[in-house]
């Protein structure tokens, strides 16, 4: 483990940090605010063609023929390409590969993939689109979990061993649950629904691919993922790894929505092959909504018992989770929905059975908290009954079942740092919890709800013993130090996470720092932004190497001016021998004396995960390196005649382990809970009953405006986790889960009403409101 | 084809472009002023809003036709007013975005920087209700806002002391 434990303010050579916990700009901020900043379809290559996909105006469907004469035929068109022509199967998780770039056999969903065609422009690419002749023989349209359920046929995908339309399916009891029924003083037992959202990040999926005449293909990509991408186009196009290269331009925000390898990557690739030009590809917002892998829908059923002074003795889960039409990151994601509610409570008896079906629908995957905000609001509701039925606090409950740090958990994940107690008490005081709880007038309430996730995670996707994250420091004898990494930068900020962190650990400043990053030709192997890694794994990764180089350029000094290396100090750019006064060097002047001893410079950093995770089928996925642990309240005010929800405000605590800059840490933690409250009545990725998306755009799918925000008020805490870059751990995601929850137990307070099915719209407030009151008056 | 006469950033350009092509495709694909961005191409989202005489404009909703003898400025065009104002590099503004973190993916805010330019333009001491006015019409899917009050606050601040903006 390389660079955890001699960074830091006690290093041997340290006196406070120069760089981390500062507010430090981001190092691509002012490029973007001014426009210069390069995305992918700002990318226009000379002689380039765009492209246009055909997709499916059916839900299930065989393909019996495809004719694509006519569209060959049209002045202007460069090439076409059908699905036989790229026969190899792939998916992120390579245990699933299960999606083609171009349906070959049948269609799964309205808007899956069908034929593409390159052309002069966009319009006579979609024109020639039109010209395609697909002849289909329908199928039966698997709408819903529970039909996909109970209809093994026709399957979805008939080449599976199993005949059947179960995607996965998890089962795992730690503890003896049922036996805790009997001696329980309280059992709480409901069900619960979780609907489907997306992502929708403002910038549409691009790529741009080019095919030299020397063989090598060249992509740029809003990925997420550059290190799969590059990894599936190999498989797929049956190319050499080492003649592609994958680069990530800024990417327009990302949220697990371009985590999978997307087929547009294969057909710009593809097409560029065919027609000898650059091919671009930009999808409508409509396709976004198709591409979809967003969070899935799950319908639970928890029963959670407890002591009547409210220690959790069991919880017992059942879901049914809705995957769509492909696997995606389908098999973590079944395994997530229960491996992730194990903190920040303590279980001692806990099992789930988690069900994943496929339906005809567009595939879902990993949305911001992936596979474990569903479960978390369920059991967050849960223990708010369970708190209320035993007049005890909700805050109060959550302390008295408090996992503890340094412990492990019910399903043998390693919790280090921990500080979801300082979170309750953080939102606790500033929300004035005490004298508000149970103390508002009807209709206005306030709610608390908790939650941890994963920094990361150890299981890499595809198994192998290589780091998670390699970091190359190139120094120059200008002064500029270039750092390399694999790292996505989706404006979460891990490109500026890097500078800090090689700022920090060299004692050099931020502005003599360049970071490139995300281009396979160039960096070390990065796994990818998803599962919340990066600040961790690649942070940790670019201490390694700045530690290194460090150490060569103290020693190169120290070796100079004829002292000790415990003589040789470096701050903020410049070098003091503490023996003498009058003697410093010049960061540039440095690196010169350093070059002159070491032969060109340059150093290499990495992290891996240490090994983690229970001893049994399924016991590593969940597990991290660190978990990062989050409280929120929420205050509503209900409008009781319309049943509108209004969240005034949302005050959230997140445990970050140390903030490496504070402001983008509130940054994550604001733009987390935002994107969750977001998902309690606004936001619904609903389809028809014949499996169409009911309104694939920004104004039917409503994300909320500044108008609909409520005032969130975010709070740092930092426990300093014992791994983590300089104690820091994952602020991305976690800030999102108890947003949901909080603010569902919040109504409860307002009005006495538990809702456990989202969305809240109005008429559920509506329905509840009048069944209260019907209970009331029979009562 | 045809040939539109524009006034962009203080240019005068002719640009010859199918008809139907929206202001945001004749600056982003015809003239390489690609910090316009398109979130949707239907006016839902504002990450492609320009001022038209000043005004905050959808440009993926404008027929360039309709704007020939009108003054359009881009996000290009407020460091380009910046410094032919005396300035150095970017304008207050985008510095403000910059220092208060409301940049995260950054493709929603030159839209978002154009609309609260046009408002500090014509109310130099926004309240935070007046921001979210201003501000409706562009999403922003990474910051749930607040850093972006933040930076309009600031930069107004900034600009009241300074005398500029």
């Amino acid at each position: 483990m390389a660079a955890r434990d001699k960074h830091g303010p006690d290093a041997p050579w340290g006196d406070g940090f120069k760089v981390i916990g500062k507010p430090n700009r981001k190092v691509d901020a002012l490029a973007k605010a001014t426009g210069e900043a390069i995305y992918t379809d700002d990318i226009s290559l000379p002689n380039m063609l765009h492209s246009k996909t055909l997709r499916s105006p059916h839900a299930h469907a065989k393909i019996l023929s495809i004719d694509t004469s006519k569209a060959e035929a049209l002045e202007g068109v460069y090439a076409v390409l059908v699905g036989s022509e790229l026969p190899i199967k792939y998916g992120v998780i390579p245990w699933t590969p299960d999606e083609n770039v171009l349906a070959t056999d049948k269609v799964r969903f309205i808007g899956d993939e069908v034929a593409a065609v390159a052309a002069i422009d966009e319009d006579t690419a979609i024109e020639a689109c039109e010209l395609i002749e697909v002849e289909y023989e329908l199928l039966e349209t698997i709408v819903t979990a529970e039909q996909a359920l109970v209809t093994p046929e026709p399957p979805i995908h008939d080449d599976r061993k199993k005949r059947n339309n179960i995607s996965k399916h998890v089962e795992l009891e730690f503890g003896d649950v049922d036996a805790q029924v009997d001696d329980a003083d309280l059992v709480v037992e409901n069900d619960y629904y979780f609907h489907s959202t997306t992502h929708t990040a403002i910038e549409p999926h691009c790529a741009v691919a080019t095919f030299g005449n020397d063989g090598r293909l060249t992509l740029w990509s809003s990925t997420q993922i550059t290190h799969y991408v590059h990894r599936a186009l190999s498989r797929v196009l049956e190319m050499d790894p080492a003649k592609i290269r994958v680069i990530q331009p800024n990417v327009g925000g990302g949220f697990g929505g371009k985590s999978d390898p997307f087929a547009l990557e294969f057909i710009t690739a593809m097409l560029s092959k065919k027609s000898g030009r650059p091919v671009k590809m930009l999808w409508t917002r409509e396709e976004v909504f198709y591409a979809h892998r967003g969070r899935h829908s799950m319908q639970m059923h928890y029963r959670t018992t407890a002591k009547s002074d409210g220690t959790i003795t069991s919880v017992d889960a059942k879901l049914l989770i809705d995957g769509g039409a492909y696997s995606s990151f389908g098999l973590v994601t079944t395994y997530y929905s229960g491996q992730l509610l194990t903190g920040p409570y303590a279980f001692p008896n806990y099992r789930f059975d988690s069900t994943r079906v496929f339906t005809n629908r567009p595939p879902c995957g990993p949305k911001r908290g992936h596979g474990s905000v569903q479960p978390r609001f369920a059991f967050e509701v849960q223990l708010d009954e369970v708190a209320t039925k035993l007049d005890i606090d909700p805050i109060e409950i959550r302390r008295k079942n408090f996992l503890g740090e340094n412990t492990t958990t019910i399903n043998g994940q390693r919790i280090t740092s921990n500080g979801f107690l300082e979170c309750l008490d953080a939102v606790e005081e500033a929300s004035d919890w005490k004298s508000k709880h149970r103390k508002m007038r009807y209709g206005t309430g306030i709610g608390v709800a908790g939650s941890m996730y994963i920094s990361g995670t150890n299981y890499p996707v595809y198994p192998n013993k290589m780091p998670q994250a390699g970091v190359q420091l190139k120094v120059d004898r200008s002064g500029l130090v270039t750092v390399f990494t694999g790292g996505n930068d989706i404006g979460q900020g891990s490109n500026s996470m890097v500078a800090y962190c090689v700022a920090e650990e060299m004692g050099i400043n931020p502005d003599s720092i360049k970071v490139v990053a995300a281009d396979t030709d160039l960096c070390p192997v990065d796994l990818g932004a998803y599962s919340s890694r990066v600040t961790f794994m690649v942070g940790n990764a670019a201490i390694d190497a700045a530690r290194k180089m460090r150490n060569k350029i103290v020693e190169a000094v120290a070796e100079h001016w004829k002292v000790e290396k415990e003589s040789v100090r470096i701050i903020d750019g410049t070098v003091y021998n503490l023996d003498n006064d009058e003697e410093t060097l010049s960061q540039r002047e440095a690196f010169h004396v350093t070059e002159e001893k070491f032969d060109t410079l340059g150093s290499t950093g990495s992290y891996n995960t240490p090994t983690l995770g229970g001893d049994y089928r399924g016991g590593t996925i969940g597990s991290s390196p660190a978990y990062s642990f989050t409280s929120h309240v929420a205050e509503v005010d209900i409008d009781t005649e319309t049943g509108e929800i209004e969240v005034k405000k949302i005050w959230v605590a997140h445990d970050c382990g140390r903030a490496l800059n504070p402001i983008l840490v509130k940054g994550q933690i604001e733009g987390s809970t935002y994107m969750g409250a977001a998902e309690v009545s606004l936001e619904n990725y609903e389809m028809n009953r014949f499996s169409l998306h009911a309104g694939p755009s920004l104004l039917d799918y409503r994300i909320p405006t500044t108008l609909d925000t409520a005032e969130i008020e975010a709070l740092i805490v930092e426990s300093i986790d014992p791994e983590g870059p300089y104690g820091a751990k994952e602020a991305g995601e976690g800030p999102l889960h108890s947003a949901i929850p909080a603010v569902a137990n919040a109504i409860y307070d307002a009005v006495g009403i538990r809702l456990r099915e989202l969305p809240f719209t109005p008429a559920k407030v509506l329905a509840a409101l009048k069944e209260k009151d019907e209970v009331t008056a029979d009562a | 084809m045809r040939v539109f006469h524009l006034k962009i950033n203080g240019d005068t350009v002719d640009v010859a472009a199918p008809e139907h092509y929206t202001l945001l495709e004749i600056l982003r694909y015809e003239l390489g002023l690609t910090g316009s961005k398109q979130g949707c191409d239907k006016g839902d989202c504002g990450s492609c809003t320009v001022q038209v005489d000043g005004v905050p404009m959808l440009s993926c909703l404008v027929l360039p036709s309709t704007v020939e003898s009108k003054a359009i400025t881009t996000i290009e065009g407020l460091a380009v007013q910046h410094r032919s104002d005396g300035g150095e590099g970017a304008s207050l503004l985008q510095n403000a975005f910059d220092a208060a973190g409301a940049l995260q993916c950054g493709f929603c805010q030159p839209g978002m920087i154009m609309s609260a330019q046009a408002l500090l333009e014509s109310n130099a001491t926004p309240n935070r209700d007046d921001i979210k006015q201003a501000l409706a019409g562009n999403l922003c899917r990474c910051t749930g806002y607040t850093q972006i009050y933040t930076a309009v606050e600031s930069a107004a601040k900034d600009g009241g002391e300074n005398g500029c903006s």
